[in-house]
């Protein structure tokens, strides 16, 4: 399996914790993620050009009663800094993100990824409290990060381990 | 004067007397210092502190969520320029409740006025190819007053480029409170 969740596991855990809207822009892990999450019908893609939109999107999303989530790629990550800083810090807004972590479980497409280099380190100078999962075993991590965030009204991103790009 | 374009503050003030009662305004950059100075909405999304560009992007997460209300985004040009890209997102999204509405001055006016690298660019344009449904240009007063019903009602995404004069020497926007209250605000608003 070239992603340690199938789609149909992830929509799955979206529906669990009724998720209303999943703003994306895909890589080729979370990507194969989409047709599971259309086909079950209950959240809806919103489709963004660049990362940064994807944490505003959110935001206005979350001030109107939808419950939304961000699920991007670690170098949308690095995109996103302004928007976060705006939409988690500024304005204090618990939005969520599913975030896959490029080069973790390989480097063969891109040796010397510095992906493996920035994808923590940026987490933590934007203080997300994230959940770094590398086992197919830990499906149930997403679920327990999100309710364990909400409950506190904080923002949180669970980081998916990626093998390619 | 009848070829002079318009300021932003009498443009932000005409929308301001035509906005509907259920209708969210976000406001940002010139237009958000303007708005503030008129009285004020719990369906007023004041965008101080932004982050810039990012209200196109709000106003549809906005609109996407209540798709019964009506969603009034008041840009500036730098900031549109910034985040070209909504343009597709909005439209792909199929946001028909959302009016988009740039103040085309030609300047970044809140940081002092420096030009933006866009002074050639056809906004309107922009919009049609990106899949606006209806879509506006105008400069003067007396046109943004007459037809602003017609803009607001039009068959969304709306898009209204508003050419107006920069101001010059007058101060950017101040964040009018806590953001985070303000927030809260404006989700009860929301959602009540
Ligand atoms: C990412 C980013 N780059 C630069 C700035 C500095 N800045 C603040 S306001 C502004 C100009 C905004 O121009 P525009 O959107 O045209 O609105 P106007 O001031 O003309 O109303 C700039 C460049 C910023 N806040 N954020």
């Amino acid at each position: 399996m070239s992603s340690l969740f199938s789609g149909e596991q992830i929509a799955g855990v979206l529906d669990e914790l009724g998720i209303t809207h999943v703003v994306t822009v895909p890589d080729s892990t979370i990507g194969q993620w989409q047709s599971a999450i259309e086909d079950r019908g209950r959240a809806r893609l919103v489709r963004v050009c660049r990362e940064g939109e994807s944490w505003e999107v959110a935001a206005g999303l979350y001030l109107a009663g939808a419950r939304p989530i961000v699920m991007i790629q670690c170098t949308g990550l690095f995109e996103s800094g302004d928007a976060i800083r705006n939409v988690l810090h500024d304005w204090k807004l618990p939005i969520f993100a599913i975030i896959g972590y490029r080069s973790y479980l390989n480097q063969e497409t891109l040796p010397g990824d510095t992906c493996l280099v920035f994808t923590e380190p940026i987490l933590d100078a934007w203080r997300i409290d994230y959940r770094l999962l590398t086992e197919p075993t830990q499906l149930a991590a997403i679920a327990e990060h999100h309710r364990a965030c909400a409950s506190e009204g904080k923002p949180g991103a669970i980081v998916v381990a990626e093998g390619k790009a | 004067m009848s070829g002079a374009r318009m300021s932003g503050r009498d443009a932000i003030v005409a929308l301001h007397a035509a906005r509907g009662a259920r209708d969210v305004v976000i406001t940002t950059m010139a237009p958000a210092r303007d708005w503030m100075t008129l009285p004020q909405q719990p369906l007023d999304l004041v965008f101080v502190p932004s982050a810039m560009g990012h209200a196109t992007s709000i106003g549809l997460g906005i609109a996407l969520a209540q798709p019964e209300r009506r969603a009034i985004v008041c840009n500036g040009d730098g900031s549109m320029l910034m985040n070209l890209g909504s343009l597709a997102s909005i439209t792909g999204a199929g946001a028909s409740n959302l009016v988009l509405l740039v103040f085309e001055n030609g300047v970044y006016e809140v940081t002092g006025g420096q030009r933006t690298a866009g002074t050639h660019v056809d906004f309107a344009g922009l919009a049609r190819a990106a899949g606006f449904a209806s879509v506006f240009e105008l400069s003067k007063l007396e046109d943004w007053t007459a037809r602003i019903g017609d803009v607001l009602a039009a068959r969304g995404p709306v898009f209204a480029v508003l050419k107006v004069e920069p101001a010059a020497g007058v101060p950017g926007p101040k964040s009018p409170g806590p953001a985070r209250e303000r927030a809260r605000r404006l989700m009860d608003a929301l959602r009540g």
